[in-house]
């Protein structure tokens, strides 16, 4: 704690059961109010003040003083007001919640704005005007204060033996280790470890491709026109978070001559192509599809792949095309993938190789 | 009769220093000068929102539920009736539509962490452009900083907890940025979500350190540094009667405690005015997260921003290396370029005390302008951020602009690196510029606008001299220090031994960065528009306040100003 040390303010606050140092007559019984500067006119020659205090104008002030009880007025009845709104507005409703949302933001808000205004008013017209000036002291202890506090460190660190009991120290500092690293090891079940968890996804052969929302298979005739990208599911994991985050893929149908390598032919269904729809760069889906040049894009970082040449990079931070889904038929005539993905989908990892 | 304050003295104020000896101390409290400036409110501001975050904060755990079990929402928001979503969206719904006062202290809670962060940044530009961070507050400096670290991640922790389609596709990319880190990445992943992405334990774990780990922490640090702050005493602006060894302002008791309470209600009213009116993170519009959705125009909040524009401008490159992927194009934009700058920012104001030797406490802040590199420097640092920043939402930008998205990104390609040294080349003139113009009032005085012909039949414009109080902050600049005398390149060729600190390559090193950080217009009151920069070693050094070595030995005594 520092000690503001003002020369304007040379008494000292006398403490509890300190004797007065100037005692006429008998001392009053509450010792306390000697704390403050001549009560019943006894004391005689009066302290400099510390602080004036009357404000400079009078005549603003009081002007002033009437605006700030106005406004802390206005507080109490925007406080009044904020309950009465809580109690009268009740939810539940989109227009219900924004008439309640409005009414108690609004008395809430002029609570502290009247408050503040008035709080700022009092200060600046009501309170008389100062500023003071208290030294500061360079922060390093003067050079006795250290000599005194070596003495003390030294004493102590001989008194304790650290220093001469090597066998002590040593054995001290290796029984941290263990007791440092337990914790981390505590955090070694926030998970399982990952294996090759990564490098696959739930599509197996015959899995049927869901139209993602309906959740109906689909037939290659289902496509009305080419040009269309739509998202699929595989069948029984539509509602699977953790099986979608890698699984969830797209079909484009394609005129027919459009496809080219590098998209495998033979992993494709009458110009109808499907791609993982998890972005190669940090996992985000690859949603946005422009029929006009044939790219898909990924909304979160921009990158871009080229639909009809096997998915390849055409601009933005993925480092590799969206990896492509065998697909077939099954004996009903729906899609349905011919194999899980040939390489791991989504963003890159240490152990992907 | 007694008087209230009398009453409360006798009865309060006795009772606490029976028990805790308060008077003594508290009376220190209560003469505490605190300085005024309008740029010492900007780190209030973070305080008062950490707190407006707490109290709105405490209100929200009330109902919000980190739970990822799925239920089929049938609640007041009819749109998204019979529609799978987790417990923690659900609830976020809940409190939205059907907790009375809940949006409110939602909306109030996003913006005041908003404004926190806002904060926080004002507060350290500040805090940086006016050297406040020199010693012996360096410490101060550094806990600011770790502050910053935390409270970004606090707030993307934050929003990320209601589970809506737009927080977990950040979620998302969080992911994916600690599958890209070499070696460690998988296992972190699969460590921090508990196995496979998103799994279930995400929410619940972001929660806990959202609303436990990180707050704690924040506070515990937020301590440190008002404690440091009071015990170091306010640093303050030049003015006059302001030297390096007072403190002039008001008391705390009752100016500070007044005006420091009616800003605080400032700011929450502030915050709760922009919570009624101005709507933020409707996650209802959102729906509830999967990850087969996302919608076009997905951003962060805007501290997260920088982030989101590195990830989106460095290009696509990996390495296959002996069975591993080595994913430069994640790992390197989400760490190095924060890491940069925040390291950057934390050697700072060791590595200025070694460039200029100057190892006295300083507690009069510098002008921006008579700090030109360092101002400069800044300046660099604002650009390299805000071109990322920008970055973060060009496919806004390039909707808006209608320009191509992809020439957004090769802009801010080329910008990255252009940007910074422009600003500071264009920081470093404006500065001596205004050093410049700061020596023509002082030589010439103040033009009055009032024009006079003389008997000569000449026109002239009167000027009134500056009066104390300008004078005061016109003449705050100081020769920028040098190093240790002896040590220039001028000394240096009379007498060639130079002292050990200065021999070798970093000593050569170590003179060249003081001549650049020493680059000032003279003040020897004819350097007006000749005495240049960029000739530092000629006509500049003379200029330097030479340190001797023993100031930097010792750095104990504060030099008056």
């Amino acid at each position: 704690m520092s000690d503001p040390r003002e020369p304007e303010a040379p008494d000292e606050l006398p403490e509890a059961r300190a004797v007065p140092r100037r005692v006429i007559g008998t001392p009053p019984p509450a010792e306390a109010r000697r704390m403050l500067a001549d009560v019943d006119g006894r004391k005689a020659p009066p302290a400099p003040r510390w602080l004036p205090a009357d404000p400079p104008d009078p005549r603003r002030a009081k002007k002033a003083e009437r605006l700030v009880a106005a406004l802390f007025i206005l507080s109490t009845l925007a406080g009044i007001g904020f309950i009465a709104a809580y109690v009268g507005l009740q939810v539940g409703s989109v227009d219900s919640v924004f008439r309640s949302n409005l009414a108690l933001g609004l008395s809430m808000s002029v609570v502290f704005l009247a408050l503040a205004v008035g709080a700022v008013i009092w200060v600046r017209h009501i309170m008389p005007t100062v500023e003071l000036s208290e030294d500061r002291h360079p922060m390093a202890s003067t050079p006795q204060e250290r000599q005194a506090f070596a003495e003390t460190f030294e004493q102590g660190a001989e008194a304790s033996q650290f220093v001469k009991r090597p066998l002590l120290r040593r054995t001290l500092i290796a029984a941290t280790v263990p007791a440092l690293a337990a914790p981390l090891v505590l955090l070694r079940d926030m998970g399982p470890l990952p294996g090759t968890s990564l490098r696959h996804t739930v599509w197996r052969k015959g899995m049927r491709l869901l139209v993602y929302g309906p959740n109906t298979p689909i037939r290659p005739g289902d496509f009305s026109s080419p040009g269309q990208m739509i998202t699929v599911v595989p069948d029984g994991y539509q509602d699977n978070q953790d099986a979608l985050a890698a699984a969830t893929a797209i079909i484009i149908k394609f005129a027919p001559g459009v496809l080219q390598p590098p998209t495998v032919m033979n992993w494709t269904v009458d110009d109808i192509v499907c791609y993982s729809k998890i972005c190669t760069h940090v996992g985000c889906p690859a949603a946005l599809y422009e029929q006009t040049t044939q790219h898909i894009l990924c909304p979160c970082h921009q990158s871009t792949f080229d639909a009809p040449r096997g998915a390849l990079v055409l601009f933005g931070p993925a480092p590799r095309p969206l990896p492509q889904l065998p697909i077939t038929t099954d004996a009903d005539g729906y899609l349905v993938a011919a194999s899980d993905f040939r390489e791991p989908v989504g963003p890159s990892f240490w152990e992907r190789g | 009769m007694t008087t209230f304050t009398e009453r409360a003295l006798e009865g309060t104020g006795r009772w606490l220093d029976d028990r805790f000896h308060s008077a003594r101390g508290v009376r220190v409290l209560f003469r505490k000068i605190f300085p005024d400036h309008w740029t010492f409110l900007l780190g209030e501001i973070a305080l008062y929102s950490f707190i407006i975050l707490l109290l709105t904060g405490t209100f929200l755990t009330l109902w919000f539920q980190p739970s990822m079990t799925e239920v089929t929402y049938h609640g007041s928001y009819t749109h998204l009736d019979g529609i799978r979503m987790s417990e923690a969206y659900a609830s976020t719904l809940n409190i939205s539509f059907d907790v009375r006062g809940g949006l409110l202290m939602r909306q109030i809670h996003h913006w005041a962490a908003d404004l926190f962060m806002a904060a926080i940044f004002a507060h350290m530009l500040r805090i940086f452009f006016t050297g406040a961070y020199r010693k012996p507050r360096e410490t101060n400096w550094l806990i600011g900083i770790t502050m910053l670290t935390l409270g970004l991640l606090e707030g993307l922790f934050g929003y990320s907890l209601p589970d809506d389609l737009l927080s977990g596709t950040g979620i998302r990319i969080l992911e994916g940025v600690l599958l890209s880190i070499p070696v460690v990445g998988t296992y972190l992943t699969f460590f921090l979500f508990g196995g496979l992405y998103p799994g279930h334990d995400i929410i619940p774990r972001l929660y806990i350190i959202h609303v436990l780990l990180i707050p704690a922490l924040l506070l515990a640090l937020i301590s440190a540094h008002l404690f440091l702050m009071f015990h170091q005493k306010h640093t303050q602006m030049p003015g006059k009667g302001r030297t390096n060894t007072n403190v002039v302002g008001a008391p705390t008791y009752p100016y500070f405690m007044a005006k420091t309470g009616a800003f605080f209600l400032f700011v929450f009213a502030a915050v709760s005015l922009a919570a009624t009116f101005v709507q933020i993170n409707p996650i209802w519009l959102y729906g509830p997260y999967t990850p087969v959705g996302i919608s076009a125009g997905s951003q962060p909040d805007f501290y997260m921003g920088p982030l989101e524009g590195m990830l989106r401008m460095f290009p696509s490159w990996t390495w296959d290396l002996a069975g591993h992927t080595v994913a430069w194009d994640v790992f390197v934009p989400a760490l190095v370029p924060l890491g940069l700058l925040f390291t950057g920012a934390a050697l700072w104001p060791f590595l200025e005390q070694w460039i200029t030797g100057d190892r006295r406490e300083h507690h009069l802040l510098d002008r921006p302008r008579n700090a030109p590199t360092r101002t400069a420097l800044g300046m660099a640092a604002v650009t390299f951020w805000g071109v990322f920043w920008l970055e973060g939402a060009n496919d806004v930008i390039a909707d808006q602009l209608n320009i191509s998205l992809y020439v957004t990104t090769e802009i801010s390609r080329w910008a990255i690196f252009i940007g910074p040294v422009a600003a500071y080349w264009v920081t470093k003139r404006i500065c001596l510029g205004l050093q410049r113009k700061d020596l023509h009032l002082l030589e010439h005085g103040v033009e009055t606008g009032i024009i006079r012909q003389l008997p000569s039949g000449e026109y002239i414009e009167e000027t009134r001299p500056v009066d104390e109080e300008e004078r005061a902050v016109l003449e705050s600049r100081h020769p920028a220090p040098s190093l240790p005398a002896g040590a220039t390149v001028a000394a240096l060729e009379e007498a060639p031994v130079p002292p050990a600190a200065m021999r070798g390559g970093m000593g050569r090193v170590r003179e060249r960065l003081n001549a650049v950080l020493a680059e000032s217009v003279p003040t020897d009151g004819h350097g007006g528009g000749y005495g240049e920069h960029g000739n530092g070693h000629g006509n500049g050094h003379a200029e330097h306040a030479a340190i001797s070595p023993g100031d930097e030995e010792t750095g104990g005594g504060a030099t008056g100003a």
